[in-house]
């Protein structure tokens, strides 16, 4: 926020899936952020709050039954809501490219690493084999694949699930886009691999001068590799905030409980306290706020109305009523002490 | 690749031996005297003891079974019982009549149920998509030759179009191939249109739209590949339920093939020109299915050939 550039701004983005004659469950319910030019947003939920829904929506990967209801996906000023789909292609993994969770499965087993990557350059470039060929070894090269001659003709059945993560990273990025999407890119891997993926899209990100968004549910991953924070739950987005805010002085009461229940070193710990209760089933959604349920300061007027998503100065932005001049609970509740 | 097609061949050793010894001891199990039905029934015992003598038959199975082997080998599988014309020459025409037959009428099969199943993935629970199935479910359920027979009643007798029997010209082998080549779609459509809706849902599907690839090019590049692993499994076993196939359709439309002559042989007890067939059937069945399991590996380079 603030005065920098946004690549992308994402406002009120409503994503359904309608199942069982018209029965619609509200994947993503008004999510709204910005992602500034060269910087990483992170997007960090438990499973079920929407983030991938939210990441494949911003590509309009979104198969039936789903549909992306309404809101507005302004990529450079460019409403992506309103493309094509011949329009959405050109754009797909040319400006926007994607990473995804799983690399033993995001991966076609039946063409090789080097046909897989340089058909984003055919796509995109028009180029031939041979042309696309050195770009591909050089793009293996600049992953951190040792000796990309060879890698390039095996398929993906050869190689490790790290290997294989940072093939799918070379692909996102063959065509150098402004915006890497990134869904969970290490969940699925050893630890010590993680720390290496992570440092990789770090590093590319400072080389290629592209932005980034991190969706993940791990805190530790949003604590090192983000400038912004986009809290979501139940398919809405709860707080945003710059990293450093969030975590000397995070907000939103599930904030503060994600924070609670992470060990920390940086603060004297107690002990881990996990927020009570579970996510509420998509087609159970409380009337007022979501988070109502499980919240220890939770009101009467949380429990039947939903608060909007609120800025309160430095760009950052909460969607709850203790913040607001409505608040009718304990007034104490403010201000949160680590 | 040369090695496993090498030590595959040296596999079916043993699955031909099984194959003749078998066919062997069919002859020798089944009751009734060949040299009693060469000679009549009316011969008198010294004509039977010299032709049993003649064939052998009264020499110690093993020694028999070694010496028929031998003449196999030598694709010497004796004289016909009916026409005494030694039995290759007189299925030599025929066998191509009948490997004829069975490719288009595979070719027809894979064409057709591949694209019915594509089609029908695609367009997964849409009007096509069911009419698609339905006809693949009536095409499985039909007999073959009773479709034979009303394609005949249709296209030959009352239209036209077609002749009704023999085989040769074009216009004679469309019916054949259809009445053969129908129940074989109708399973590879099948096949193909649940493989493929398995594979469209695969995490590299939208790996691929997320690059930005064209839908027309994720299915018949990114999906099909995938998708048809498991179909030419089962065009490999198709392959035998056409084989007994020709039998019927041969007979429907009068077809000189290997079909139609293991079915007269079996009628006039003529033992060479049946374990000739069933030998050469049986071959023909192995080969085809060594070739389905090369051609796994062109679909899926996980399948080491030498491991």
């Amino acid at each position: 926020m603030g005065s920098e550039n946004n690549i992308l701004r994402v406002n009120n983005l409503q994503t359904s899936f309608f199942i069982d004659g018209g029965h619609e469950i509200k994947a993503v319910d008004g999510v709204t952020f910005d992602v500034p030019e060269g910087k990483t947003l992170g997007i960090v939920g438990e499973s079920g709050s929407g983030k991938s829904i939210t990441a494949l929506s911003i590509l309009k990967l979104i198969d039936s039954p789903g549909k992306i209801k309404g809101g507005e996906i302004n990529l450079k000023g460019e409403n992506l809501v309103d493309k094509t789909e011949k329009a959405m292609r050109k754009i797909r993994g040319n400006t926007i490219s994607m990473i995804f969770q799983e690399p033993m499965t995001s991966l076609n087993p039946t063409y090789t690493v080097g046909q897989q990557i340089r058909e984003s350059y055919k796509i995109h470039q028009g180029l031939g084999k041979r042309e696309s060929t050195e770009k591909v070894i050089e793009m293996l090269k600049l992953v951190g694949i040792p000796s990309p001659e060879k890698r390039i003709n095996q398929y993906p059945f050869e190689l490790s699930g790290g290997m294989r993560q940072r093939v799918m990273i070379a692909m996102a990025l063959a065509c150098n886009p402004e915006l890497l999407i990134a869904d969970e890119p290490t969940t699925a891997l050893d630890v010590t691999i993680q720390a290496q993926i992570l440092e990789l899209i770090k590093e590319l990100q400072d080389e290629l001068g592209m932005s980034v968004i991190m969706i993940t549910h791990d805190l530790g991953v949003v604590a090192e590799t983000c400038d912004f924070v986009a809290v979501m739950y139940c398919g809405k987005v709860v707080e945003y905030a710059e990293v450093k805010t969030l975590f000397k002085n995070p907000r939103h009461p599930y904030t503060v409980g994600l924070l609670k229940s992470l060990p920390r070193s940086d603060i004297d710990q107690l002990e881990l306290i996990p927020i009570k209760g579970t996510v509420p089933s998509p087609d159970n959604m409380p009337e007022g706020c979501s988070f109502a349920p499980r919240c220890p300061f939770a009101t009467e007027l949380c429990h039947d109305h939903l608060p909007d998503l609120l800025e309160i100065g430095d760009g950052e932005q909460i969607r709850c009523w203790i913040y607001t001049d409505d608040w009718d609970g304990d007034p104490e509740v403010k201000v949160y002490e680590p | 690749m040369l090695t496993y097609i090498l030590r595959r061949l040296i596999q079916l050793i043993p699955v031909l031996f099984g194959v003749t010894l078998f066919v062997f001891l069919l002859m020798h199990l089944t009751p009734g005297n060949p040299a009693q039905l060469m000679a009549g029934e009316q011969a008198p015992q010294e004509v039977i003891d010299r032709i049993e003598n003649r064939l052998g038959l009264n020499d110690p199975l093993p020694v028999q079974y070694v010496r028929f082997l031998g003449n196999v080998v030598q694709l010497d599988f004796g004289t016909s019982m009916r026409s005494n014309l030694p039995v290759m020459d007189e299925i030599r025409y025929k066998f191509f009549v009948t490997i004829e037959l069975a490719i288009y009428s595979t070719l027809l099969s894979v064409f057709i149920g591949i694209i019915a199943g594509i089609v029908s993935a695609v367009r997964q629970y849409t009007f096509s998509d069911i009419a698609i199935m339905f006809v693949a479910l009536f095409g499985l359920s039909m007999p073959n030759f009773w479709l034979g027979l009303m394609l005949m009643q249709w296209f030959s007798i009352n239209l036209g179009w077609f002749p009704p029997t023999g085989w040769g010209s074009a216009s004679q082998v469309v019916l054949p191939v259809i009445t053969l080549g129908t129940a074989g779609a109708a399973v590879i459509a099948r096949m193909t249109r649940s493989s493929m809706l398995e594979v469209i849902s695969q995490d590299y599907i939208r790996t691929a739209r997320a690059k930005g690839v064209r839908e027309r090019v994720i299915i018949y590049r990114h999906a099909l590949k995938n998708a048809l692993i498991p179909v030419v499994t089962v065009l490999g076993l198709q392959f035998g339920t056409l084989l007994s196939g020709t039998v019927l359709t041969e007979q429907v439309f009068a077809i000189n093939g290997m079909g139609r002559y293991v079915i007269d042989s079996i009628m006039a007890r003529d033992f060479p020109a049946v374990q000739a067939s069933i030998i050469i059937i049986s071959v023909m069945f192995v080969f085809v299915n060594l070739i389905v399991d090369i051609s796994y590996r062109f679909l899926n380079k996980r399948i080491d050939l030498n491991g």
